[in-house]
Formats: structure tokens, sequence, C-alpha cells
């Protein structure tokens, strides 16, 4: 590559010896190299990551077929396996918790960006940034601590008693489950929504609401029907980070989903997700078979982050060219 | 009509003060004639935190004239001109003192989104939304309320601000799709689409070829009939050809105000009669 500009114009330029090694020690090819070789290291880790997981998983593949992905039961002593509790117990978890956090993290991002004091902002986004670090077993003991408790003795109650109509919130009151689950997934995840969607609405570019506001737009005019659909893009890979980490948080989940591989309607009942299941039976994994299944649970959940993310994209790419008007073409 | 506004008010303790001193704001106006002057700029200064910007600047704005602000970069020009329409609110610690009216009425009165629909803005870099062309256009008309086809409305305003021929086949395609001329005219006819009274328009032509210039030129001419328009600008030529009074600013102070053909060939201050002639700035 270097080599083709002297190929072309061979004669005109004498080429010294000490070009070679100059291009070298001028960083350039080293930078190259280096930089190619990190991007490579990723690539490499990725695919190592799915072979190890689809060989392992080989004797569960081979015994269960498809049928592993519709199977409802669980049952490690007669050697039958099915990923469908914790299939949709992950999803059912991440949802809840999206469904939370998406108009909190959102919310809180358009305050702080746009109609927050500059010393109130910073000084709350830093706190939400710390929580964004707080490891996620403490979100697990106040789960278990404070949360399951008040959703026993107080929330499911009320819940039951207003919009027990709909199968989402019956049956009995166990604090732990799926609602409590999303719930902590959902404060987990607050952050990651904030600190991504404030930067981007941050990057919008002044002259965009000095136009709206010339206009005579108010101040929230101009916010919401100018600056958040300019962020639009950047808000919604703000989402996909927090549900890529609502897929696979275990500890926390694991501490107040209730561990119990059960497919429900109602959101108090308790159940599994893949990343709690591997977590508690890996250790105690007895027979080839077992272990065999839990790793194609681990490839199902690695499965599932794709599809999810590439659905995503997919979104965005639909609503930008629709909801803007403006196509890419 | 030239002769309605004074030929020169100077910064300071000056002659203009004596129309404005001892009545109220708005019997002011109309003894100086409701229809020649629309805006009215008395003493205003004007301090960003505690750097003090405009000093004491006093002027006057004729209907459906052009009024051209010229002078070197940081002397004020700019922020006179946002403060027109209470731009300069968007930023912290700014602080405006003295009175600007619009027909009459102190502007600081006002509801500011009402006045900044009466006195609209164009920027001096192209801003439109990355929406399409039609609902850049339609965008102001939409926040205000617009009763009544929009359609109808969006060309009305393309076509004022000359841009209709060049895109109306491609009114939902995307506005960064136009070339950078024809965004800054997609501004305007955004900025004309809520039908203001004035338009203020900050260098409008500095990210623009001398065709496209040439082209805005054109059109504020064209407009003039229907709104009052002020205009900075960096260049002198462009506020000798299109403007109908001029002001020459230095460090926050207006040194000179009167009409373009009077500054640009008997100026009455050494500093106007240096800056015109290329000795600085």
């Amino acid at each position: 590559m270097a080599t083709t500009p002297n190929a072309a114009t061979p004669t005109d330029f004498t080429v010294s010896p000490r070009s070679w090694l100059r291009r070298w020690t001028g960083a350039d090819e080293i930078a190259h190299f280096i930089t190619l070789v990190a991007a490579a290291a990723l690539l490499l880790i990725a695919v190592l990551l799915v072979y190890q997981l689809w060989t392992l998983s080989a004797e569960a593949r081979a015994k269960f077929g498809w049928s592993f992905f519709i199977t409802k039961t669980w049952d490690p002593v007669a050697g039958d396996f099915g990923a469908l509790p914790f299939i949709y117990g992950t999803l059912v978890t991440s949802a809840v918790a999206l469904f939370i956090a998406v108009p909190l993290g959102v919310g809180a991002a358009i305050f702080l960006a746009e109609l927050a004091p500059p010393k109130l902002s910073s000084s709350l986004t830093f706190v939400s940034d710390l929580l964004a670090a707080v490891p996620s077993v403490i979100y697990g003991l106040l789960g278990v601590f404070l949360l399951v408790p008040v959703m026993r003795t107080t929330v499911q109650p009320a819940l039951k008693k207003t919009l027990g109509f709909l199968p989402l919130f019956r049956g009995p009151s166990y604090g732990i489950g799926f609602l409590t689950a999303g719930i902590v997934l959902a404060i987990m995840i607050v952050p990651f929504v904030l600190s991504v969607s404030r930067e981007v609405l941050l990057g919008v570019p002044r002259d965009q609401r000095e136009a709206a506001l010339a206009l005579g737009a108010t101040k929230w005019e101009s916010t919401w029907k100018v600056v958040v659909p300019a962020a639009r893009i950047g808000i919604f890979g703000s989402v996909f980070l927090a549900l890529a980490r609502a897929l696979g948080e275990t500890m926390a989940v694991t501490m107040v989903i209730g561990n119990n591989p059960k497919i429900a309607a109602s959101l108090f009942s308790p159940g599994y997700s893949i990343a709690s299941v591997l977590a508690n039976e890996f250790s105690e994994a007895t027979g080839n078979l077992y272990l065999s299944a839990l790793i194609e649970l681990g490839l199902v959940l690695f499965l599932l982050t794709f599809v999810l993310n590439g659905l995503a994209r997919l979104l965005i790419l639909v609503t930008t060219a629709r909801g803007s008007g403006v196509l890419p073409t | 009509m030239s002769s309605a506004f004074p030929l020169m008010a100077n910064s300071g303790a000056s002659a203009v003060s004596s129309t404005t001193k001892s009545t109220a704001h708005t019997p002011a106006m109309t003894t100086s004639g409701a229809n020649a002057l629309r805006m009215k700029v008395t003493k205003i200064n004007f301090y960003y935190g505690k750097n003090h910007a405009l000093h004491n600047v006093s002027m006057d704005v004729a209907t459906n004239k052009v009024t051209a602000m010229i002078g070197p970069s940081g002397c004020g020009k700019s922020t006179l001109l946002r403060t027109l329409n209470r731009m300069h609110e968007t930023l912290r610690h700014t602080r405006l003192e003295g009175e600007i009216a619009l027909d009459g009425v102190n502007i600081l009165t006002l509801d500011v989104t009402k006045l900044r629909r009466m006195v609209g803005m164009v920027f001096q870099k192209p801003n439109p939304f990355p929406k399409s062309v039609y609902e850049n256009v339609a965008y102001g008309l939409r926040i205000n309320g617009h009763e009544g086809r929009l359609d109808d409305a969006v060309e009305k305003s393309l076509r004022r601000a000359a841009l209709w021929d060049e895109v109306k086949d491609k009114l939902h395609k995307s506005a960064y799709a136009l070339s950078g001329g024809q965004q800054q005219r997609l501004c305007i006819a955004r900025a004309l689409a809520v039908d203001p009274e004035v338009l203020l328009l900050d260098e409008p032509c500095s990210a623009l070829d001398p065709v496209n210039t040439a082209k805005i030129e054109e059109l504020l001419f064209e407009l003039k009939p229907s709104c009052t328009l002020v205009i900075v600008t960096h260049n002198m030529q462009q506020a000798a050809r299109v403007s109908d009074s001029t002001a020459f600013m230095l460090n926050g102070e207006l040194i000179e105000f009167s009409t373009t053909g009077h500054m640009f060939t008997t100026p009455s201050d050494p500093r106007t009669e240096a800056y015109i002639t290329g000795r600085f700035g």
C-alpha cells in the first residue's frame, strides 16, 4: 500500500533509503497496524465466544434440536431441558425495565440538558454516573431488603385493586417475581439512558434551538419539537445500550426474580431468567447433558441480544426515514 | 421618506434624546410618525456578564426599508441585532438597559414568543431543521396554530423567498439536500411563514458564494414592500447595495447613523471614513 505512489511515478522522485524507515517512525504504519490489531482482536473474541458456545452445547443441541426453544420443562433429574421459561423471564423483565426506565431516563436527560441550570445539571449527572458504577449485587441487596417487602405489602395489593382487571396484575403477592426484577433492572439502567441521552441532547447544535426560538417557539416547543427529534437516533442508542445491559444482568435479577422456571401472565409471579439460571446452576451441573444444556442457554442469550439489537437498528432506520421526512437517498 | 429619520444619531447625549425624553413611550412613536418608524432603539446599554458590549446606542428602523449595520468584528452589531427580538435572552448572564420599541410598544413588555413572531430572524449559517423542505417552512406555522391550508401557506412563503421554482419538486426531500444558498433562502422562507413585520438578518451571506449572495440581495429588494429588514453585514459593498440607511458601529458604540448614500459619500465622523475607505477593519 505504501509503495503505490512510488510505483506510479517511478522516475521523478528519487526514493531515499531512509524514506521507508521514516514512514515507519512517522507513525502512520505503526498506528495503522496497532489499531488494526485491536479491531481484529475484538472480532476474534466474538468469534471464539460463539465457537465455544456452539461446540460445548453440541450434546444438548443434538438431543433437543429446535424444540429446546419451545419446551417449558426444566428438569435436571429427568434430563429434560427446555429454554422457554428462561427466554420468557429474560424478555419480560427487560420489557418491564425499559417501560419504566426509558421515560424516566429520557425525561431526566431533557431536564438536565435543556432546562436545568448548568451547575445543577453537572452535579446531578455526576450522581447519575456514580449510580451507573454501583456493582449490581448492591442493587440486588437493595431489591431484597427494600423493594421486595414494599412490593409485597403495598405496591402489589394496590396494583391489584386498581389494575387487577388486567391479567398482568393478578395472583398472590410474593414480593419477588418478574415485576420486582424489572423494577430493579429499571433502576440499574436509568443512569445509562440518562447519561447517553443527555450527551446527545447537548450535542444538538445551538443554531437549531435559536432557529425555533426565533420563530416564536417557547422553550418547550423548541426542546420537544426540534432538539429531541434531532437527537432521536442517539436517544435510541441509549435505549439499546440499556436493553443490552438489562438482558444480560445476572446478579441483581437472580436475587429478586424468584428463580422458578415457570411461565405466567402475571407480573407478580416468580420466574427465572437465562443469566440467573446460568449463575445458579452452572457450578452444580452434574452430567454432560445438563452442562451442555446450560451452555446452549448461553448461546440463546447471545442470539437474543444479537436479534434484538438487529431489530432495534431496523426500527431506527424505519422511524428516521418516516418521522423526519428525510430519506437517506 | 429619508428625511423622516435622523441623519445622524450619535452615541452619548445627542439630539435624538429630546424627542423621547419628555413623553411616555407609546405616544412618542405616533408623534414621530407611525408609518415611518417600525422600531426605535433608545439609549440601550447591553452587558454580557461584566462585559459592557453596547454603549448608549440609539437607532431607528424605518418601515419597509433596509437598515444595515456595519463595523469590524466584535463591534456589537450582531449583539444589537439580537436585542431587537430579545434573542439575547437565550444566553445566560446578559443584561439589557434602555428601551426598544416596536410600533411604539416597549418590546420588554411583550410576550417574548409574540415578539419573535413579529420580529423574525435569519442566522449567519444556514440552519434548516433536519426535516423535509416542506416541514421546515411548516414548523413556524404549526407552532403558531396556523389555521387554513398549510400547503398554500408553505407555497406562498417559498415563493416570497424566491425558492419555490427550485424546490417545488422536492418539497418532501431533506432540507440538507439543498445547496447552501438554497438552504439560506429556505431559512428566510421559514421565517417569512409566520408573517413577521420585521426580519432581522445576521450576516446572511457570509457563508455563501457571490452568485447566491446576489440572489439573497435581490430577494431583500423584493421583500422590502412587505417587510421591514435589518441586516448585519461584514461587507460594506453589500450594505451600500442593499440598504437605505446604515449604522456604523465601533467598540460597542454607534458612531454614525445616516442614509446609506450619505454615509458612503460624505461620512461625518473621521472613524466612519477610515472604516469605509478600508483603513482598518
